[in-house]
């Protein structure tokens, strides 16, 4: 699979809707609809899109709503952020055709070629670019065509952006600067296509990490992203691009950095996760809930890895006792590790069982063994069942 | 001020410093800029600060860490940062400036005055970095306005230019990338002048980046932490410190125009070597900034994991005094 080759491209989002078709087909006899196209999280309806306390100051405002899916969510982020701020530019590897994913479609046409577009095939110079404009006041929203190809940027994000503001005494920062790369598994991606490398980052003072888990929290997160006044990284999981479908509030709107959501009020054991991780989590809770009946799980998106709430996870893990942790990176210090260390230090007297992680093997991410490698809802599951039963 | 501040440094009155020497020409870079163009630097071009009305004082506080630091004590000696000269912090990784003078100037060039740019400049063996190349590919094809300027001093800590390149130096490089390019005396401050103003009409009316490489010779070590006699000879040094010295270049052109005589340079030089002491003295008495400091600006506000963590080192401070004595900073914590 060539990168930037856009028929190759194309060709695998066709791809990844087969694949999608196929898995949200794929029945087991325990009755549980397995992947996004079933998932009860996402808003259906327009009155759903406002249920949470987050939105209910803007449904009061104004109710409408347009069904996006989470690529065109991510567009529109983008488009109010230029129209709201005359410094803001897109630009990166194809973003002025629209985009090997289409999250930047129609924007050249609307903002024009100044504003948005293409940039020489450098990682590493689209990240020093965009450390260089915000470093002048401007906004600058930078793409990285899949997240396998952040590591040439690396030095710019965690020498250079995370840092910005600390050594120059605050004279200098670079708080306009949001990095969007597509992450995580896709089906077929094998090495380097399916990589979530927030672990990485998660290690660097300075830089913000989000993950958004829908559509409408695509849109929000990425406002708040790009308004913020911190460096950020913010990675999509590119198989929701298509398979996540919402009624998205048409209305500017920003969902709070730092904060995790809970998804579903629980008692018995919390249930931790971001990104697309959690439709996998969902299907295992729903599994766990019909085979152990009168269990009680507790849902929580992270959306933001850096920094983390660690007020919300450690006060749910103090009511139910238990955790279970899941991502798809590699177990060995991943984002896991962290949150079990530290519900370790603050849970100690209330945990009721090891803390579980459920996570990628400690391998680069492989081709066909996908399937075996991705922390699915039986793997997630059985953890479940194991700190219920310890 | 380098010559003082060298020695001090042997002396272990604070933990680093680069010197100038044989670079100081360059100062006609300074000299052809406007002061709101955005400098990007490498570490060894404290002139343009100067020359911009930076002071030696602000200079010596950044070495000794202290309050007067506008970088709040936290990066190594030289690594200066002054926003109100339009000069962005230094970075000890190298050749990261090189794609962001590229963003910089982009930035300016959408703002649409017509009438600022950005300057990098940057070492010849900096120009070895994957940096450069991005850096120099983008600013050409997204037309910035934006003035590279590579010091080309022959040495690279003890790898000397045949070991850094094979090609024609980093003009040769220019053209490749499609950008104007010059390659000028480096120990001329005229043609640095004249080369940097020329370079300056370009960027700054055809939004058009330029590259120039000026070949100069580091005559000092490459810093204190370095003995340059264990890969170089002294004579090479000697050669270019006598007989090709940009301070003395400028010294004869003064001198024969009627500018400068005998009994100005000695004057001058008594009096700046007190400034220079004077100031010495009262930068080192200076208290170093409060631990508080430590925390603030990761973020623009402190995360709780961070609030939690300042906490935790005020406990660690009160229960182990003897073993944190933070009596030469200037208040401990605000509260």
């Amino acid at each position: 699979m060539l990168r930037n080759a856009s028929r190759r491209i194309t060709s695998l989002l066709q791809h990844q809707q087969r694949y999608y078709a196929a898995s949200a087909a794929a029945q087991t006899n325990d009755g549980i609809q397995q992947g996004v196209a079933y998932s009860k999280l996402l808003k259906r309806a327009p009155e759903e899109a406002f249920r949470t306390p987050e939105l209910a100051r803007m449904s009061a405002l104004n109710s409408e709503t347009k069904k996006m899916n989470l690529f065109q969510a991510v567009n529109d982020a983008m488009s109010i952020a230029m129209t709201t701020d005359d410094t803001a530019v897109v630009f990166g590897e194809d973003v002025s055709f629209g985009g090997v994913f289409r999250a930047t479609s129609g924007l050249v046409e609307k903002f024009g070629r100044d504003r948005v577009f293409n940039t020489p095939l450098t990682e590493q110079g689209i990240a020093g670019f965009a450390v260089g404009m915000a470093s002048v006041g401007h906004t600058a929203i930078a793409e990285i065509q899949f997240a396998d190809y952040i590591f040439p940027a690396f030095d710019q994000l965690v020498n250079e952006a995370a840092k910005f503001r600390y050594r120059s005494g605050n004279q200098f920062n670079v708080g306009g600067m949001t990095i969007r790369a597509p992450c995580s598994a896709v089906g077929h991606g094998g090495h380097y296509h399916s990589q979530s490398p927030e672990g990485f980052f998660a290690h660097c003072p300075g830089l913000k990490v989000v993950t958004p888990r829908s559509p409408i929290q695509a849109k929000g997160l990425l406002l708040a992203s790009i308004r913020d006044r911190n460096p950020v990284i913010f990675f999509e999981p590119k198989c929701l691009y298509r398979a996540a479908v919402e009624e998205v509030p048409v209305e500017d709107y920003e969902l709070p950095l730092g904060k995790a959501e809970i998804l579903k009020k629980g008692t018995d054991v919390t249930v931790l996760g971001y990104g697309s991780q959690i439709y996998a989590l969902e299907n295992a809770i729903q599994l766990a809930e019909k085979k152990m009946p009168g269990l009680s799980c507790e849902l929580i998106d992270l959306r933001t890895i850096l920094p983390w709430d660690v007020e919300t996870v450690v006060e749910s893990v103090n009511k139910t006792g238990r955790l279970v942790i899941a991502h798809e990176a590699p177990k060995t210090a991943g984002v896991g590790a962290e949150i079990a260390s530290t519900v370790m230090e603050n849970c100690f007297l209330r945990l009721e069982a090891p803390v579980e992680r459920v996570c990628g093997w400690d391998t680069p991410f492989p081709l066909v063994f996908e399937k075996f490698y991705m922390p699915s809802m039986i793997r997630c599951y059985d953890a479940i069942k194991n700190v219920v039963n310890y | 001020m380098d010559q003082v501040m060298y020695e001090a440094q042997r002396q272990g009155r604070f933990s680093f410093y680069m010197t100038h020497y044989g670079e100081e020409a360059l100062l006609g870079v300074a000299a052809a800029l406007k002061p709101t163009d955005i400098v990007h630097g490498q570490y060894r071009e404290a002139y343009t600060l100067l020359y911009r009305g930076f002071t030696m004082e602000e200079c010596m506080d950044q070495c000794f860490a202290n309050v007067g630091d506008g970088g709040k004590g936290r990066q190594m000696p030289v690594h200066y940062t002054s926003e109100a000269h339009h000069f962005q912090s230094i970075s000890s990784p190298l050749g990261t400036q090189i794609p962001q003078a590229a963003g910089s100037a982009y930035a300016l060039k959408l703002e649409g005055s017509g009438d600022r740019c950005s300057v990098c400049f940057f070492g010849e063996g900096a120009a070895s970095e994957g940096d450069f190349h991005a850096g120099l590919n983008m600013a050409s094809t997204l037309k910035c306005p934006v003035i590279f300027i590579c010091r080309n001093n022959g040495y690279a800590i003890s790898t000397p230019s045949s070991e850094q390149y094979k090609g024609d130096g980093i003009a040769s490089r220019g053209v490749g990338y499609g950008m104007d390019t010059i390659r000028i005396d480096g120990n001329d401050i005229w043609a640095a002048y004249n080369a940097t103003k020329a370079a300056r009409q370009i960027a700054t009316q055809e939004n058009k980046p330029v590259l120039i490489e000026a070949m100069t010779y580091r005559v000092g070590h490459h810093s204190t932490s370095d003995d340059s006699s264990k890969y170089r000879d002294r004579k090479e040094v000697e050669h270019f410190q006598v007989m090709d010295n940009p301070i003395t270049r400028l010294r004869h052109y003064m001198t024969r125009q009627g500018y400068w005589s005998q009994e100005q340079d000695d004057a001058w030089r008594t009096m700046i070597k007190k400034e220079v002491m004077d100031t010495f003295r009262a930068c080192e008495k200076k208290k170093k900034p409060a631990l508080d400091e430590l925390f603030t600006d990761v973020y623009d506000e402190l995360p709780p994991n961070l609030i939690k963590q300042r906490q935790e080192l005020i406990r660690l401070v009160n229960e182990y005094p003897e073993y944190y004595n933070a009596d030469d900073h200037e208040k401990m914590f605000s509260q």
